[in-house]
């Protein structure tokens, strides 16, 4: 037993850590570190620069331009991306339509779609939620009615992250009304410029907007971008929720909040004396940096579990995980809020939307109660921790 | 990055895993806790066949030359049974501080005699108001001729009713509470002036309290160099944390276990309670403690040797809070998610709430280490200014 890295996995480390440094744009760093919003160019430009260096999919099959890397190499990557910081490959692109696509897609659609994901040619959505399925997804209602070589696909859905910035959108939609409800669900690639598209935009706290909602009035849908068989399709979204969860812990984040925070500290003055010298402060982080710490070294558990059984698969543990991390992201932004205090308080969403260089106070206040006001949703959005708890007490526990 | 235990590792748990299941078993433990020690001495004998109580010494002291995680293993094994024997106190701290501190003679003469199981030990260093201060040494070592005369009183000293050697620690120079100016002494628990008050401890443990009176010290009975002892009280403080977190994940392990059973075997309302969504969310919480304190046992085993001696000792300090926390966490639920019954001395599940509550309190709490760690900067550094 031995939880230090290895000389080669240090080298990769080494090797991610160095190419940020050179190859990431300042302004979409400058822009990550002051928590503004970054324009759909930004994640295209990195997107690229990432797939020109052979690292748009690592953890794809090499067949598809990835580097078929282990858990350990893609957990490495992904925490120098997060602590560089620089944005991660996104999670809906690469992390979930793709994967899905490389294991139930045909031949033709592999080769359509792999690579254009790869470099976000195509951008895709996840059209899972509506309004009347949240947490019981199964229940969706948007219907898919067979037309000759078309289906037609008539709903709603919501929530949905990037819409406006997306052209195509995976959905789960509902081709057998008559089925058991987890029966009748099909998996298709909707191209979002199809007329009957209406995007709306869903403001949230703060006033941002980076979800949506998805009007579909029968629009036509070539039954060519169905993945996989008909009434499939919950097995095929299912397949991935398990094994993306190691990926959506993305607690390098939670870390670089902590990290800078500290930082931050040292610059805020309490009673005449740096917050970072303040006995009660340094115990609060403390505490969390400490279950940090447990964190890291339980994902690393779990990773090295499953280096064991490579290939995806669904692990009831990447729920554990789901519920530590997430808490441990929002505790992350509060304590950045915490830092900043009054500052704080001066909403500027056009300093975050960069309509203007000045900010009120320091540049770095800016962002923190609209960045705290987004990471509530960590313990909400892909399977709430109320969900998490049931698989867990479910799977695991046996109760 | 290895998680894997190496083969020998592997069939040391398994043989320890064994001997427990067979030996050690909930009213097994009662019959020896009725012994005139408190703990086998039979079963000690068979620990030492096994090589156990010489886990962590050098084979050339007849040890078994294992690391951290061999007694990572050990401790995990012995919280899941609830043991009773002084192994802590023998083998981590009294042997703790003979390998750590002693001479190559001393090390020599007193370590096989451990690990064949014909000397027991004992670390006589906290006193009525230390608390948690391990530099807070108010005993007396003074100079005579070639030797030393100790004078004071130490309590709660685990296992020092019945050891045979105490290490006990004494101030040679210095204020009360200054790190500069300790000794450790090796005194043999017959030596004339030293006075034994034995009892039991909550969690069916023994300890003494322990004055001593004029005690006179060999010189060859120092530990180290006389004044400079404090550097390896910490060490000897630091490895016994570590096995108290895997001590403490056992138990936990073992809360979780009983209490997720009962929940399934406990009928109300006509359906079991585990069925109740309450119930299942706080052992699902019960299971995230376990598994986040068994990371961070891990991490107190791998920071042990770790050369740097303020990232060892934030570290350390971190894996204490975290196990602190973590066990009063599980201790409480498996309480409460058993109803009456859980609060019977009949029951098992109490007696692990007790032992973790104890190790909660032995070389310092959950407030003592987040406060050092908190004083010394944390475990994340800050970012640097951009
Ligand atoms: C910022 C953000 C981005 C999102 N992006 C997307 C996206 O891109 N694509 C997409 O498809 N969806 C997206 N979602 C939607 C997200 O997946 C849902 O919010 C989530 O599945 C929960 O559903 P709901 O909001 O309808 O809450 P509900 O399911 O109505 O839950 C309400 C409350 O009840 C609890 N609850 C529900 N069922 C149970 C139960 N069985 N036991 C105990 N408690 C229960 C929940 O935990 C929650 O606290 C996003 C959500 C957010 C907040």
């Amino acid at each position: 037993m031995d939880l230090r890295f290895t000389p080669e996995e240090i080298a990769l480390r080494d090797e991610v850590r160095a190419f940020c440094k050179t190859a990431q744009p300042e302004s979409i760093r400058r822009k990550l570190i002051l928590g503004q919003h970054l324009a759909r160019e930004d994640y295209v430009t990195w997107q690229r620069i990432l797939d020109a260096k052979g690292w748009g999919a690592p953890h794809w099959p090499r067949e598809w331009g990835g580097k078929g890397w282990s858990a350990v190499q893609l957990y490495i990557f992904n925490e120098e991306l997060q602590r560089a910081p620089a944005l991660l490959p996104d999670l809906h692109n690469t992390g979930q339509v793709g994967p899905v696509i490389i294991a139930f897609g045909t031949e033709k659609q592999k080769r359509r779609f792999l690579p254009r994901i790869r470099n976000l040619d195509y951008w895709f959505c996840q059209g899972f939620s509506e309004p009347g399925a949240g947490s019981d997804l199964a229940s969706l209602k948007t219907s898919a009615v067979r037309d000759g070589d078309d289906y037609v696909v008539n709903g709603e859905k919501t929530w949905t992250t990037y819409a406006h910035m997306a052209d195509w959108m995976f959905a789960l939609v509902r081709t057998d009304p008559t089925a058991k409800k987890q029966k009748g669900i099909s998996y298709l690639l909707i191209d979002l410029k199809t007329p009957g598209v209406t995007i709306r935009p869903i403001i949230t706290m703060g006033g941002v907007h980076r979800i949506n909602e998805v009007f579909l009035d029968n629009v036509r849908v070539p039954v060519e971008n169905r993945i996989g068989e008909d009434n499939r399709g919950w097995e095929y979204a299912k397949y991935l929720m398990g094994n993306s969860r190691t990926n959506v812990v993305r607690l390098g984040l939670a870390r670089a909040h902590v990290e800078r925070a500290k930082q931050l500290a040292t610059h805020v003055m309490v009673n005449g004396t740096p917050l970072s010298e303040n006995e009660r402060f340094r115990e609060k982080l403390a505490a969390v940096e400490i279950e940090l710490k447990a964190i890291e070294i339980t994902i690393m558990r779990i990773v090295a579990e499953r280096m064991k059984n490579p290939g995806y698969q669904q692990d009831p543990k990447s729920s554990i995980l789901k519920l530590k991390a997430s808490e441990l992201h929002q505790i992350a932004t509060e304590i950045l809020l915490e830092v900043a205090g009054p500052l704080a308080m001066p909403a500027q969403p056009e300093f975050l939307e960069l309509e203007t260089d000045l900010s009120i106070g320091p540049g770095w206040a800016a962002s923190a109660a609209p960045t705290y006001f987004m990471n509530r949703s960590w313990t909400i959005a892909g399977g709430s921790s109320e969900i998490q708890r049931n698989i867990i007490a479910k799977r695991i526990l046996g109760l | 990055m290895d998680f894997d235990l190496s083969e020998e590792q592997r069939l040391l748990k398994e043989s320890i895993d064994r001997l427990m299941r067979d030996r050690y078993g909930f009213e097994q433990r009662k019959v020896y806790a009725r012994q005139p020690d408190g703990w086998s001495r039979e079963l000690w004998r068979q620990y030492a066949d096994l090589g156990l109580l010489g886990l962590p010494f050098d084979p050339q002291y007849g040890g078994f030359g294992g690391g951290p995680v061999e007694t990572m293993i050990l401790m995990e094994a012995f919280g899941k049974a609830l043991v009773l024997d002084p192994y802590f106190a023998t083998v981590i701290l009294a042997g703790g501080c003979i390998r750590i501190a002693g001479s190559e003679a001393q090390k020599t003469a007193l370590l096989p005699k451990i690990a064949e199981g014909k000397l027991l030990g004992a670390f006589a260093h906290s006193e009525r108001d230390s608390r948690y201060d391990l530099a807070d040494v108010q005993t007396t070592a003074r100079k005579d001729g070639a030797g030393w005369v100790l004078d004071g009183e130490k309590t709660v000293v685990i296992h020092g009713d019945c050891a045979d050697k105490l290490i006990v620690s004494a101030r040679v120079s210095g204020g009360p509470r200054d790190e500069d100016g300790i000794g450790l002494f090796v005194v043999d628990g017959k030596a004339a002036g030293v006075s034994r008050k034995g009892y039991p401890t909550q969690d069916s443990l023994r300890a003494a309290d322990i004055a001593l009176k004029g005690v006179k010290i060999a010189a060859g009975d120092v530990l180290g160099e006389p004044g400079k002892a404090y550097a390896h009280i910490e060490r000897v403080a630091q490895s016994a944390i570590a096995s108290l977190c895997a001590e403490a994940v056992g138990g936990m392990q073992e809360m979780l276990d009983i209490t997720v059973e009962y929940l399934k075997t406990r009928q109300q309302f006509g359906v079991p309670i585990g069925s109740f969504q309450a119930l299942q969310h706080r052992a699902v919480d019960m299971l995230v403690a376990t598994e986040q304190a068994r990371s961070m046992a891990m991490f107190a085993a791998m920071m042990i040797d770790e050369k740097d001696p303020v990232e060892r000792s934030k570290a350390i300090s971190a894996c204490k809070v975290h196990i602190g926390k973590s066990a009063r966490y599980v201790g409480q639920q498996s309480i409460q998610l058993h109803g009456a019954i859980g609060m019977t001395q009949e029951y098992k599940v109490g007696h692990y709430f007790i032992r973790s509550t104890m190790i909660e309190m032995l070389f310092g709490d959950t407030d003592h280490h987040l406060a050092a760690l908190a004083k010394a900067g944390g475990l994340i550094a800050p970012a640097s200014a951009a």
